[in-house]
């Protein structure tokens, strides 16, 4: 598993990259590249701009029926969301954005999984499986 | 950070974005824009976006906003050379980068600028 840091613009550029080549290895065709690397940019900048600052931990991971895919992991230390559901509603914004990042994120993966508290921080896993 | 190039061709703005975009690069980019568009008076911008690899809501947002800054300053934007993923994966995402022209390249994109002046 790769751990990288997610403290600057450039970093988020750097965790899209690392999806992009991960996805590509576990056999992803280009359009499931292209979702799952928007989708880690998305999450990437939330741990940035909402969390202050956090980690993505990305890896190749194989399901029980042998199929690859790439599965990345986002925390930060950031003040948590106090109601999962309704960060999850397009066009729910607690910023300036246009709301469509969390909920767009999810759409663009298989897997999605947010688990956040207020004060305790947030993690969202997401995985794209090749097809 | 990196800088996007802007040329001036006639009354035309070329930006060919050939970079990782970052969040302070589109920032940055617009206010570009925005000056050069006062500076040198162009009447159309072209945004050629076949080396971009995505495009995600914060990059769709800044788009569709320098689309709306240079209508202030009387000049038509359109977005060329779009992939197929990417527009796949925008569609999927729930943006519809709304006004904003798009043309399959720069040449059709052109076109587009001189009939519409």
């Amino acid at each position: 598993m790769d751990e990288l840091p997610i403290q600057s613009g450039d970093d988020v550029v750097r965790v899209r990259q690392h999806v992009r080549i991960l996805a590509a290895k576990s056999g992803l065709s280009l359009v499931d590249q292209t979702k799952v690397v928007t989708a880690a940019s998305e999450l990437a900048r939330n741990a940035l701009v909402y969390g202050g600052g956090g980690m993505a931990r990305v890896e190749v991971v194989t399901s029980a029926t042998g199929r690859n895919g790439v599965r990345v992991d986002f925390t930060d230390d950031g003040p948590g969301i106090g109601d999962v559901d309704l960060a999850l509603t397009d066009g729910w914004t607690s910023g300036a954005g246009l709301g469509l990042g969390l909920s767009g994120a999810r759409r663009l993966v298989d897997e999605f999984e947010l688990t956040s508290k207020a004060g305790a921080g947030t993690s969202v896993v997401i995985v794209k499986w090749s097809r | 950070m990196e800088r996007v190039p802007i040329l001036k061709i006639g009354s035309t703005l070329f930006v060919s974005i050939q970079i990782d975009l970052q969040d302070e690069t589109v920032i940055r980019l617009q206010e570009d824009l925005a000056t050069e568009l006062v500076a040198t008076r162009a009447t159309g911008v072209i945004i050629d976006i076949t080396a971009v690899e995505i495009v995600d809501s914060f990059i769709g947002r800044m788009l569709t906003m320098i689309g709306s800054i240079s209508r202030l300053f009387d000049a038509e934007t359109v977005l060329v050379g779009m992939r197929p993923a990417v527009a796949i994966t925008l569609t999927e995402l729930g943006l519809s980068l709304r006004g904003v022209r798009t043309a399959l390249n720069a040449e059709k994109g052109l076109e587009l600028l001189s009939g519409s002046s």
